[in-house]
């Protein structure tokens, strides 16, 4: 008869017997593990993704013409080309493609795949197409505009005279990637240019190639044994991990590599523990808040420079975002060309209730705020809310899902909101356009930029805005930016409060993540683990 | 009887279609009145109009609500679910990656939960009063007053991170990814039937965890109501018959007793089983575990409605199956339902 006690001492020793920590609790030596959100990936195609962690991808996988490099993000490199030429108006631009290059298929990259490729990105005309057919190329024209002139030559005809270095930042844009139009075509259902397909596979020639993704869960990237430079991890495996504690015991216990998403706290655990290090990346992503200028107390320009003076901005960076974001306060980030970094605004209460006097408004007024509930918004919206208190305006707080506050911008139906905002590609104009320009202020205006969502239209600033992309000069158009910065701070709608900065916290014999200001610009290839 | 039998299944076939055109109804409209807009989520903030419009169109959200149901509806009858925004991937394709791996965590932990929390549940009934009762009647409490997320990430702190006594969060440890073949979509079923017992071995360390958590959960709720319909029965005077005709405690309990609260504990073991089914979010998210909760989740907040929808026809068919269940279980556990 099997006695309770021994019964109760065998189950103790379960698990000593048939050890449930797997034995391989150390990422497997050639394989790089990230932990990270991995939710808002919609599609692999490089035409169509538009995502963060789907343009993180698709840059590891496929290459364009032209590229910047982290070091120096405001200099345009050769990718796939070797060397280009622009015409003397600006419109044609003529690419030479680099010979010997492969794909990761085998097949060679030639200039009729680069002609397939961007022919594909404006026809498709998905998300990210507009980077493109903003320069007057669509699926009508394509056809004349981008043309393969023989094998290694590309020439591209461009509507208008523009800046020559804003168009090759936007064919530096993922929707820029060159693929192998001979793989993409055998997997064409009808004329979906192998969309349905593309999604879920890869034809880049890249350091790597896509050997799975499951969405909400993992995305798997392998080597691509034809990549002319060295790749320094055969296989680069993302875990999808939501929850940032999670993230953390996952490193802490080896089970991967490197953490993407922790946030203050759990960075601050890691601070004094050697075996962890921590990459700082300073990011194009900026937090905003914005006043609809439908709404007739924050259409007083007393009234939105003193809601400027009135948010403490080094109090809320050091008490709630010390180590993911830094005081900024232009619309462009740091590291673009002209980017500048006045801080003409601190908390000063006695200011902004002057201001608001002035205003007619000594008693202050009541007004909403939108914001997405998620940290460190939340925080932030709190924060100022307690500020805005001290000059006299009653702020309430309206928290929602981050699509549902996106809708509503878009409806220009918020008095206030706060969201964050990263460019399209690594040109001033994308910013720019967003923040500044507004041409058209009616519903059913086809540009709802930013400015639009809060029905601001200042004709002689859109004028500007339209000659800066046009400069060829680079330093004179640097020039033409600082002077549109600072008379937006001055005058708009807008407060920029902060630029992000990406954490990535790894075990200390990790090196070589580049993580870029934009999405894709973030680099897997030197990534290497001892 | 036979012709009895007939009546309440035929009953069943036709209130199954029309529970379920009812629940997606409700699931469209609630889909269509959310302040959130569907074409951002396929298209994203910064399309410009012509886009938007572009998508708007197929989607036929131009088309009168009405409209739009119906065509879903045939195109469902027709076995086609549509394409998750999310996922890039066919919705019913989704379902057979993610409904799986809910019904093995489901299925584990109830199995757990019922395992402890019934023999629990008789324990403190039949010690109504004493320490042992206090004890078991303050554990259930934690485990239905402590926030799930709460259970699940002490849980990862005590025995993945200080003890290692098992893996981390995840279906499976990346080196042994895309050895299975799914065939059920069940780890731990095709690791088995495949003959990969180092991957099985793993699965079942990764699974672990996250089925006691939610077997911690399905037990406080089993055994709390497990001894309030034991002590209904022990205070019968049936009961005190049998005690008094000198028969033995366990007889009295286990046959006597604990045969008439057969029917209403299935109900609520069902209920339980069911309510993992739907996917339990939070602890899906804590411990990554890809599954239907999850998926329903972030489809909503995202507007990705036929995922939704998807999805709630089949938690909706779970609901109703668990209920046809019940009804035949009660005939074979109390005969005066027969």
């Amino acid at each position: 008869m099997i006695r309770r006690r021994t019964f109760a001492s065998s189950l103790l020793a379960a698990p000593a017997i048939w050890p449930l920590r797997d034995a391989l609790a150390q990422t497997p030596r050639d394989t790089l593990v990230m932990a990270a959100q991995l939710d808002d990936i919609i599609s692999l195609d490089p035409h169509e993704s538009f995502e963060f962690k789907g343009n993180e991808t698709t840059t590891n996988i496929y290459e364009k013409l032209l590229t910047t490099h982290n070091t120096a993000p405001d200099k345009i490199v050769g990718e796939l080309a070797e060397s280009w030429e622009v015409s003397a108006d600006s419109l044609t631009h003529t690419f030479r493609l680099k010979a010997g290059r492969k794909f990761a298929s085998g097949n060679p990259i030639t200039a009729q795949d680069a002609e397939y490729s961007l022919r594909r990105a404006v026809t498709l005309n998905k998300t990210p197409a507009f980077i493109l057919t903003q320069f007057g190329l669509n699926g009508q024209n394509a056809a004349q505009m981008i043309r393969a002139t023989d094998e290694r030559t590309l020439v591209i005809t461009i509507g208008e005279p523009i800046s020559p270095s804003f168009f090759h930042y936007c064919l530096s844009a993922n929707v820029g990637a060159i693929v192998d139009s001979k793989v993409v075509e055998a997997n064409k259902q009808g004329d979906d240019w192998g969309n349905g397909w593309l999604k879920t596979h890869s034809a880049g020639s890249g350091p790597y190639t896509l050997r799975a993704w499951r969405a909400s869960e993992t995305v798997t990237l392998e080597a691509n044994p034809n990549y002319p430079g060295q790749v320094r991890s055969r296989r680069v495996v993302t875990r999808h991990v939501a929850e940032p504690a999670s993230q953390l015991l996952l490193l802490q216990r080896g089970d991967v590599d490197i953490a993407r998403n922790l946030g203050p706290d759990q960075l601050k655990s890691l601070a004094s523990d050697s075996t962890y290090k921590v990459q700082r990346s300073r990011k194009a992503a900026v937090i905003y808040m914005c006043m609809n200028q439908r709404h007739p107390e924050l259409a007083k320009p007393q009234v939105r420079e003193a809601l400027k003076f009135a948010i403490d901005y080094d109090a809320i960076q050091r008490n709630i975002v010390s180590t993911t974001y830094d005081v900024h306060q232009a619309f462009l980030p740091l590291g673009f060309l002209g980017a500048v970094d006045d801080k003409p605004f601190r908390f000063d209460p006695a200011r902004a209730k002057a201001l608001l006097a002035e205003a007619g408004l000594p008693n202050g007024f009541s007004v909403t705020l939108d914001y997405s509930h998620i940290q460190p918004w939340s925080d932030i919206a709190q924060a100022i809310q307690a500020t805005f208190a001290q000059v006299g305006v009653k702020l309430t707080l309206q928290p929602g899902e981050q699509r549902q506050v996106i809708t509503r911008m878009r409806a220009r139906q918020h008095e206030m909101l706060m969201l964050y905002w990263s460019p399209d590609y690594m040109d001033p104009h994308s910013n720019t356009e967003a923040f500044v320009s507004n041409p058209d202020n009616s519903d059913n205006a086809r540009a709802k930029t930013l400015a639009w969502r809060n029905s601001w239209s200042v004709p002689e600033l859109n004028a500007k805005v339209a000659a800066a992309v046009r400069e060829r000069d680079a330093e004179k158009r640097a020039e033409m930016y600082i002077e549109l910065q600072r008379e937006h701070q001055r005058t708009s709608p807008f407060m920029i409060l902060l630029q992000a900065i990406e954490v990535a916290a790894m075990r200390a014999g990790v090196s070589g993540l580049d993580i870029g200001p934009i999405n894709d610009r973030i680099y897997y290839r030197e990534t290497t683990k001892t | 009887m036979h012709r009895a039998r007939l009546a309440s299944f035929g009953g069943w076939l036709v209130t199954l279609p029309l529970t379920l055109l009812g629940l997606l109804l409700v699931t469209f409209l609630i889909g269509r009145v959310m302040p959130i807009d569907p074409v951002i989520a396929i298209v994203g903030d910064r399309a410009p109009a012509d886009v938007y419009e572009r998508v708007r169109l197929e989607l036929g959200l131009d088309r009168p609500l009405y409209e739009q149901f119906f065509r879903y509806c045939a195109a469902i009858l027709s076995g086609n679910f549509g394409r998750s925004v999310m996922t890039s991937r066919p919705v019913l394709e989704d379902i057979t990656r993610f409904f799986p791996a809910t019904l093995e965590l489901a299925t584990i932990a109830t199995i757990l939960g019922v395992a402890a929390g019934v023999p629990t549940g008789v324990l403190a009934a039949v010690r109504q009063g004493s320490k042992i009762d206090q004890v078991i009647r303050f554990l259930t409490l934690i485990g239905h007053s402590v926030p799930i997320f709460v259970l699940g990430l002490v849980g990862l702190l005590v025995f993945y991170a200080k003890l290692q006594l098992v893996p981390g969060p995840g279906r499976i440890n990346v080196a042994f990814d895309d050895i299975v073949t799914p065939v059920t979509g069940m780890l731990l079923l095709d690791a088995a039937f495949q003959g990969e017992w180092e991957v099985f071995r793993d699965a079942v360390g990764h699974i672990l965890l996250p089925a006691c958590v939610l077997a911690y959960f399905s037990l406080a709720y089993i055994a709390r109501m497990t001894r309030a319909f034991m002590l209904e029965q022990l205070r019968q005077e049936y009961i005190t018959t049998a005690r008094v005709k000198g028969m033995s405690e366990m007889r009295v309990v286990w046959r006597h007793a604990f045969g008439n609260i057969a029917v209403p504990l299935v109900t609520v073991i069902a209920l339980s089983y069911a309510g993992l089914l739907e996917g339990a979010v939070l602890t899906e998210t804590i411990f990554s575990w890809p599954g239907l909760g999850q998926y329903l989740t972030v489809s909503l907040l995202n507007a990705d409605m036929n995922a939704v929808l998807g999805a709630t026809l089949v938690v909706g068919t779970v609901y109703l199956s668990l209920n046809l269940a019940c009804d035949l279980i009660y005939r074979l556990v109390d005969p005066r339902t027969r």
